[in-house]
């Protein structure tokens, strides 16, 4: 199941000269990039692990390409995602995010409906890669 | 420009593409800004146009190697290395060498690092900065230190060298120092040598050009010198020419500080009202207070 989410979530994935020129958009508006990385895919998990500090002072996107290159040898099979933060006053969040890098494989979720009194039922969702410990989920 | 391709007669109207790449404009505001320095301006001429050349010759698909643009500007200190290194970020960027024209400046403090495994996320990280612009590293031969054979300046050093080979697309780095320690430097370091294309010094500044260089920092400033004042300062710079720590254009410039500095106190001392202009003139006093027409400043803390 192939996951979505982020800014451009309904498009395919994009090139590499894609990525670029979404890059450039984020540094034409001053919005610092950070390269973070998961082998968790949970929707819920929000907080991914960030790949070094955060891309700050950089002026040319060939700059974070090259970090993005060494972030997908180190992991070539987590998710990869790229975010910019637009810290102006009144704004302070993440204005744009998208995933750059997926696992050849993601076997997708399971559901699991708990029985509850009164024939109510609770929905989990459950990631079938979560159950590997981290770091071997995706090998 | 280039749609008709690979005819060798097709006609290439030079004029026109020297003006539309504005280099003109950019070394016009050279000429004006930076007094002096004709060697320098010539080779930046030549420079401007060999990259020129090497454009219009990649858009009628002659074969074409991008032209190496690692450059070394040696001379003594005060001579305007920076400068010319900022206006040739800018050339270079006009004439789509570079893709932002920035200008960042990096010293040893910023490059090596203090422990092991330290020097090389810092390197990286300067030389991110750099890309689409220009790597100026003044003082360049502070990387190499052979008194000490642990010290990590030469992994700077291997990093720099493989990036200038690896993405001349990205960046131009300049390096910058005395002409004497980079001649030292480049020996020991014969892989900087042969990669730098162009190595360009800056001679010193006659008296003749310190002085309009002066003239040019007070206008700037918005004061002036009058007849006395003009004497008695090109009197200064004769006397310290002839003393040690002489930094050109900056030493012109700290001069010009300590002046405005005795023509305040002159002024709040003396009290009353006086005319505005009073608060531009420079008086001839405030000159020859400097310590340098006592004697100098050999034995005193160096200006």
């Amino acid at each position: 199941m192939r996951i979505t989410q982020g800014t451009f979530s309904f498009l395919p994935d994009f090139t590499d000269e894609e990525i670029k020129a979404q890059i450039q958009y984020c540094l034409d508006r001053d919005w610092p990039i950070a390269i973070e990385y998961t082998d968790d895919p949970h929707p819920r998990n929000v907080y991914w692990d960030m790949f070094g500090m955060p891309l700050f002072d950089i002026r040319d996107p060939a700059a974070i390409m090259q970090t993005l290159t060494e972030c997908k040898a180190t992991f070539p099979n987590h998710y990869i995602r790229i975010s910019g933060y637009d810290r102006s006053l009144g704004r302070a969040t993440t204005a744009l995010q998208f995933i750059v890098n997926r696992p050849a494989n993601e076997p997708g979720f399971h559901v699991e409906r708990q029985e509850m009194s009164d024939r109510r039922i609770r929905y989990t969702i459950r990631s079938y890669a979560a159950d590997k410990p981290s770091g071997q989920r995706y090998e | 420009m280039a749609e008709t391709g690979n005819e060798s007669n097709e006609q290439v109207n030079l004029d026109q593409a020297w003006s539309d790449s504005q280099i003109q404009t950019l070394l016009d505001k050279l000429d004006e800004e930076l007094v002096g320095l004709v060697p320098v301006k010539t080779r930046i001429r030549e420079i401007a146009a060999m990259l020129l050349v090497a454009r219009l010759r990649e858009q009628h698909h002659m074969a074409t190697d991008r032209p190496t643009l690692h450059m070394s500007f040696t001379g003594r200190p005060g001579t305007g290395k920076t400068t010319v290194a900022m206006r040739m970020a800018k050339i270079l960027h006009s004439l789509g060498y570079v893709r932002k024209g920035h200008l960042v400046v990096a010293s040893r403090d910023d490059l090596v690092g203090q422990y092991v495994g330290h020097t090389a996320p810092k390197t990286k990280e300067m030389l991110k900065k750099a890309m689409g612009g220009v790597l100026f590293i003044d003082e360049a031969y502070y990387l190499y230190r052979p008194e000490n054979e642990r010290d990590y300046g030469q992994e700077a050093i291997e990093m720099l060298l493989m990036a200038m080979e690896n993405q001349r697309d990205d960046m131009v780095v300049i390096l910058a120092g005395y002409k004497d320690r980079m001649d030292t430097f480049f020996q020991s370091n014969p892989g900087f040598h042969s990669r730098i294309a162009h190595h360009v010094d800056f001679p010193d500044y006659s008296l003749d050009e310190l002085v309009q260089i002066a003239d040019l920092m007070v206008r700037q400033q918005m004061y002036s010198f009058d007849a006395d004042s003009r004497v008695a300062f090109r009197e200064y710079l004769e006397l310290r020419l002839q003393q040690p720590h002489f930094a050109n254009a900056r030493s012109v410039r700290n001069a010009i500080d300590r002046i405005k500095l005795r023509q305040a106190n002159r002024l709040v001392q003396a009290g009353g009202s006086i005319v505005a202009s009073e608060l531009a003139r420079i008086d001839v006093e405030d000159v020859r207070a400097s310590r340098v027409f006592r004697g100098g400043i050999s034995a005193e803390h160096i200006a």
